[in-house]
């Protein structure tokens, strides 16, 4: 296959074409346009997608993300080393239930291996490029589930790494990047002081910055969760995607994920309506959707839910016309809502996610109370990472009682106890509710 | 009174590679304007059809984004350093 381009001709099916004025740039460490400073994407060749991406043959394929490698930016050849992704599709009809949803699933990447989020599946095609490149260190700026996905990984694949996290992390997040032998460093300053000076670091050292210079390739592993999902819906797409928003980029390459699939075949074209999930105290993206405009104001973040405290959202403008353009809406809930969905989530479907999963499970509900999602619609949530990983917003919320003796009559009479405890409870509800 | 200003590797095609400056400018409009005034080449690449600074293309003075200091109306102090910046960005609409 050869296409022409600006450089010359490609001898791959995908090539980095900038977002805003289109120049191509071949396969190259690069993620800024150099004539109009906008960011680079990767464009493929779906005339030659159209025989290796088939239902049969992703049947076919590994039971990880790879089985949708022929629409991701990797050369034909690649042999996949970290098998990520492919995570449960589950309907969730007890959480539905506490909604009035009558048709809810989530997209559970709490699970996805091997850090147990949803940036192991972009660091998989992030450093399957920086290798292509001959990088011999990668790195990147984090919240935490990127610092631990990018640990992980290059340890399996024995590169060295440097990692730049803000130094307020959550110390489950810190532990989980230097267990792999990770070089990492602590910045004092938010997620924005961290990422502006990753973007310096990656101009000074020839390092493969998965989320710098490696980019356009990174993006492109968040399409995985869309392929799946329609996959696991039996190769259909759904309603809505209820989707959290840090920098912005997911909820644009599961709708990425989508169109390619309508334009291959592989689904009945639909209207999805994409809903985007924040903080309130990091709210850039909901505020621009409430305001009616792709016009991203920074914040300075303030929530608990710091994987997705990014108040300079480079992929805002873009999420911000994805959920419009497609008759969607963003919602912002507070600190407490956040820890009540965790709760709830865990209670009801026994997935425990961490703050970010709150945020978007207690969108998710405003959603269904305000109307903008109707019960019987087919509606996904994305939950993106484990609450082993947060756990600190849970301090204090439990009462751990004392220990009985390892005798049957005490374990009976705490039987007693606690059940009289819930009856106390459970009538204290109805008479609050009466 | 003097700024130094440090530009992105994105600029140095239009700039002769260079990579640092130091600029007299009072306040980011003067700055832009000088900027330009020294590599006429970056002009047109700086400016969207509108003629205003592309989105893409982040100022900060020392550690904070200028939006947060008044943007525009910010008065340069004399030792600032300003980064000039693209936004990083993968998305699609």
């Amino acid at each position: 296959m050869s296409l022409a381009n600006s450089e010359g001709p490609l001898t791959t099916a995908y090539w980095l074409r900038c977002r805003e004025c289109g120049k191509t740039y071949g396969h190259q460490p690069l993620s800024i346009c150099d004539e109009c400073f906008s960011p680079l994407e990767v464009a493929y060749d779906l005339e030659y997608a159209k025989t290796r991406f088939t239902r049969e043959t992703i049947s076919q394929g590994p039971l990880n993300m790879w089985r949708y490698k022929a629409l991701l930016p990797v050369r034909d050849s690649y042999v996949p080393q970290t098998p990520s992704g492919l995570t449960p599709l589950v309907k969730a009809p007890r959480l539905g239930a506490q909604f009035g949803a009558k048709n809810l699933y989530i997209k559970n990447d709490a699970v996805c291996m091997p850090t147990l989020s949803f940036k192991d599946r972009v660091v998989a095609v992030a450093l399957a490029n920086a290798q292509d490149f001959g990088f011999d260190t990668v790195g990147c700026s984090s919240t935490g589930n990127l610092a631990n996905a990018v640990a992980a990984h290059a340890a399996r694949l024995g590169l060295k790494t440097y990692i730049l996290v803000p130094s307020d992390l959550e110390p489950a997040k810190i532990l989980n990047t230097q267990v792999y032998g990770a070089t990492l460093v602590r910045v004092d300053g938010n997620y924005d002081h961290v990422n502006r000076l990753s973007s310096q670091i990656a101009e000074r050292y020839n390092w493969g910055f998965v989320n710098v210079n490696l980019r356009p390739y990174y993006a492109e592993g968040s399409k995985t969760v869309g392929f799946e999902i329609a996959e696991q819906l039996g190769w259909r797409l759904p309603d809505n995607v209820v989707v959290p928003m840090a920098g912005g980029s997911l909820i644009t390459k599961i709708r990425k994920a989508f169109n390619e699939l309508i334009e291959l075949g592989l689904v009945e074209d639909k209207p999805v309506k994409f809903f985007g999930a924040q903080a309130t105290g990091c709210s850039p993206i909901a505020k621009a959707v409430k305001n009616n405009t792709d016009v991203i104001e920074p914040q300075r973040p303030s929530t608990i839910a710091r994987s997705l405290a990014i108040g300079n959202p480079a992929d805002g403008i873009y999420a911000s016309r994805v959920i419009r353009g497609t008759g969607g809406w963003a919602e912002d809930v507070s600190d407490v809502e956040i820890v009540s969905a965790i709760q709830e989530l865990a209670e009801t479907e026994g997935i425990f996610t961490e703050t970010a999963g709150g945020v978007t499970t207690a969108v998710t509900a405003r959603l269904y109370a305000h109307g903008r999602i109707k019960p019987d619609e087919l509606t996904v949530t994305c939950i993106t990472g484990n609450g082993l990983k947060t756990t600190d917003c849970l301090d204090g919320a439990y009462e751990q009682r004392s220990a009985i003796r390892p005798r049957l009559a005490e374990f009976e009479t705490f039987v007693e106890e606690h059940n009289a405890a819930s009856q106390g409870l459970s009538l204290a509800g109805e008479s609050y509710g009466g | 009174m003097a700024v130094k200003v440090l530009l992105p590797n994105a600029f140095q095609k239009h700039t002769n590679n260079v990579k640092e400056i130091s600029s007299t400018a009072s306040n980011l409009p003067e700055l832009v304007t000088d900027i330009e005034g020294r590599f006429p080449a970056l002009r047109q690449h700086l400016r969207g059809d509108d003629g205003q600074i592309r989105r893409f293309i982040n100022f900060y003075v020392n550690e904070e984004d200028i939006r947060f200091l008044g943007n525009e109306k910010y008065a340069f102090q004399e030792g600032d350093e300003v980064l000039v910046i693209p936004s990083i960005a993968g998305g699609c609409s």
